[in-house]
């Protein structure tokens, strides 16, 4: 038995800390339950407003037992069909344009130029929330689904070509290198050694994509862009909760549908 | 046919992985390249064929400089050295025949690749060697379906359906169960015969590469500290590329060899 050995029998053994530094593990902790209380005490609610409130908040939720699909049946038909359009068009636009993006942005298969070049336009995407470039493409284009359709392509872009670029540099290097070893060019060695691995996910990403397009153009009506979500807004706007419910579960049994659809789609391709 | 002129790679993290490498490999001559570890094998066969870029130094295949090609240039003579991979490095959600075919892609430009319209010669060779290797049957199974043996079967028919004269071998039969790496040991050694081919195997068993092989090389942080015939690794040679240990039971003898023949 060693020396070090014996010092350490018998004694007990513990995890070491995460932060190492005492003064600084209590300190940290402290003032995160300061910083808790703080925030609490700065809540600032209206208790008489929301006691008002509560009969609007039921009056919504009871709607749901009496959806009212029939008065504004032609609008609701109108607006599903613009919503639906613009969700494909979108998706497919999007997902065409994600993929040379997401080649350009995997670090282990483009060069520092390319790579910084499609990086930039990903982030551009992913730090401009849908709403708000909404907002700009209804200024610059009007009211209706053109903007909600660039918008949705816009923001496929980001999400699509950043993950396909992660994907990308995951996958299993020595499978894309033995297709460099037969004498392969560029675009040869993409069709065989990488499409193989990512295609999957890329079909599973994009199905994804979809029904994340088909909630958003829900959202993009209420500032002007067109689809179902310009009608939800009208209902909302004249006190019409029962038609309101309506839209609300039409979009909640499509949305369903197509995770269901999405979900066989990338069991099929595994 | 293969001469190696003071080949060097030093990584960027300072790493020697190899130290002014000279060597010469006549025409069909199969050579094993032994050594520990981190000893630079790999790096060595992926020099030659610049899957990793040499620092400096020069690697000539029938005289043609390897390192100083352009990237087209480096295309056609990559068609001329089929590589063999240690993980079998199939591309697995392609099909076998996908998988013996993209041997090919050298030969035939992008959208005879893309669309999967390689010329008639190239389907039948590559059933020619489906057959040769006994998988003809599995052509249209996915890679990730077959057995570990059955793969590496499929990665030397890519190679050799390349129609190379010189083939890298890395680690054939690190995953593989002692009777099926002999196997493919005896398969790749007989083929090289049978085409007149050269061959750079690495190994890690040297019975199994004395066993099969002409010459052996060892190679040892990076340089080469032995290079001659499988009979003439005594003890003390291994020792010198390896480090302490006893030996004797890791050296081939003559009457294991006798069984091994009955056997198979």
């Amino acid at each position: 038995m060693t020396p070090a050995l014996d010092t350490k029998l018998g004694q007990p053994w513990r995890k070491p800390p995460f932060i190492k530094r005492l003064w600084l593990r209590w300190s940290l902790g402290v003032s995160a339950v300061l910083y808790l209380i703080a925030a609490v005490a700065s809540i600032d609610v209206n208790w008489a407003r929301v006691y008002e409130g509560l009969d609007r908040g039921a009056a919504f939720i009871m709607s749901f037992t009496r959806p009212d699909f029939v008065s504004r049946a032609g609008d609701i038909w109108d607006g599903m069909l613009e919503s639906l359009i613009m969700t494909v068009a979108a998706s497919v636009v999007g997902i065409v344009i994600s993929i040379p993006i997401g080649l350009g942005a995997a670090r282990n298969i483009a060069p520092l130029p390319v790579y910084l070049i499609c990086r930039s336009i990903v982030a551009l995407s992913r730090a401009l929330q849908e709403i708000i470039v909404a907002i700009l493409l209804v200024a610059i284009f009007g009211f209706g689904p053109l903007a909600g359709f660039l918008t949705l392509s816009f923001a496929t872009i980001g999400f699509l070509s950043k993950l396909l670029a992660e994907d990308i540099e995951a996958m299993d290097k020595v499978q894309a290198e033995a297709i460099r070893s037969t004498g392969a060019n560029w675009m040869q060695w993409i069709n065989y050694g990488v499409q193989p691995q990512v295609m999957p996910r890329l079909i599973g990403l994009s199905m994804y994509r979809v029904d994340i397009n088909f909630r958003e153009s829900a959202i993009l009506g209420l500032v002007g862009a067109g689809g179902i979500g310009a009608t939800l807004n009208t209902a909302f706007d004249r006190y019409e909760f029962d038609t309101a419910a309506a839209i609300l579960m039409i979009i909640i049994v499509i949305v369903m549908a197509l995770e269901y659809l999405s979900g066989v789609i990338r069991a099929r391709v595994q | 046919m293969l001469s190696l002129k003071s080949l060097t790679k030093t990584y960027r993290t300072g790493d020697k992985a190899l130290v002014s490498v000279d060597l010469d490999i006549p025409n069909g001559q199969v050579v094993a390249l032994i050594g520990p570890s981190g000893a630079g094998k790999s790096t060595l066969i992926r020099c030659i064929n610049r899957l990793v870029e040499p620092t400096s130094g020069h690697a000539l295949l029938d005289d043609v400089d390897i390192t100083s090609l352009n990237s087209s240039a480096l295309r056609r003579e990559r068609r001329r050295m089929g590589m063999i991979f240690q993980e079998y490095a199939l591309v697995e959600r392609l099909t076998v025949m996908e998988n013996v075919l993209s041997g090919r892609l050298g030969y035939v430009g992008f959208w005879r690749s893309f669309l999967r319209k390689y010329p008639q010669a190239d389907v039948d060779e590559a059933f020619r060697l489906l057959d040769r290797v006994g998988l003809l049957s599995m052509a249209d199974k996915r890679a990730d379906e077959l057995s570990g043996g059955q793969r590496q079967r499929v990665g030397i028919c890519r190679a050799l359906i390349q129609n190379p004269s010189l083939l890298l071998v890395d680690e054939p039969t690190a995953s593989l169960d002692p009777k099926t790496s002999r196997q493919i040991m005896r398969l790749i050694c007989e083929l090289c015969q049978e085409r007149g081919l050269a061959a750079i195997i690495n190994i890690h068993d040297v019975a199994l590469a004395q066993m099969f092989v002409q010459r052996v090389i060892g190679l040892q942080a990076g340089a080469i500290r032995f290079d001659g015939p499988p009979t003439a690794l005594t003890p003390d040679v291994l020792t010198e590329i390896y480090g302490e240990e006893d030996w004797q039971a890791t050296i081939r003898k003559d009457e294991e060899d006798e069984t091994e023949a009955a056997v198979a």
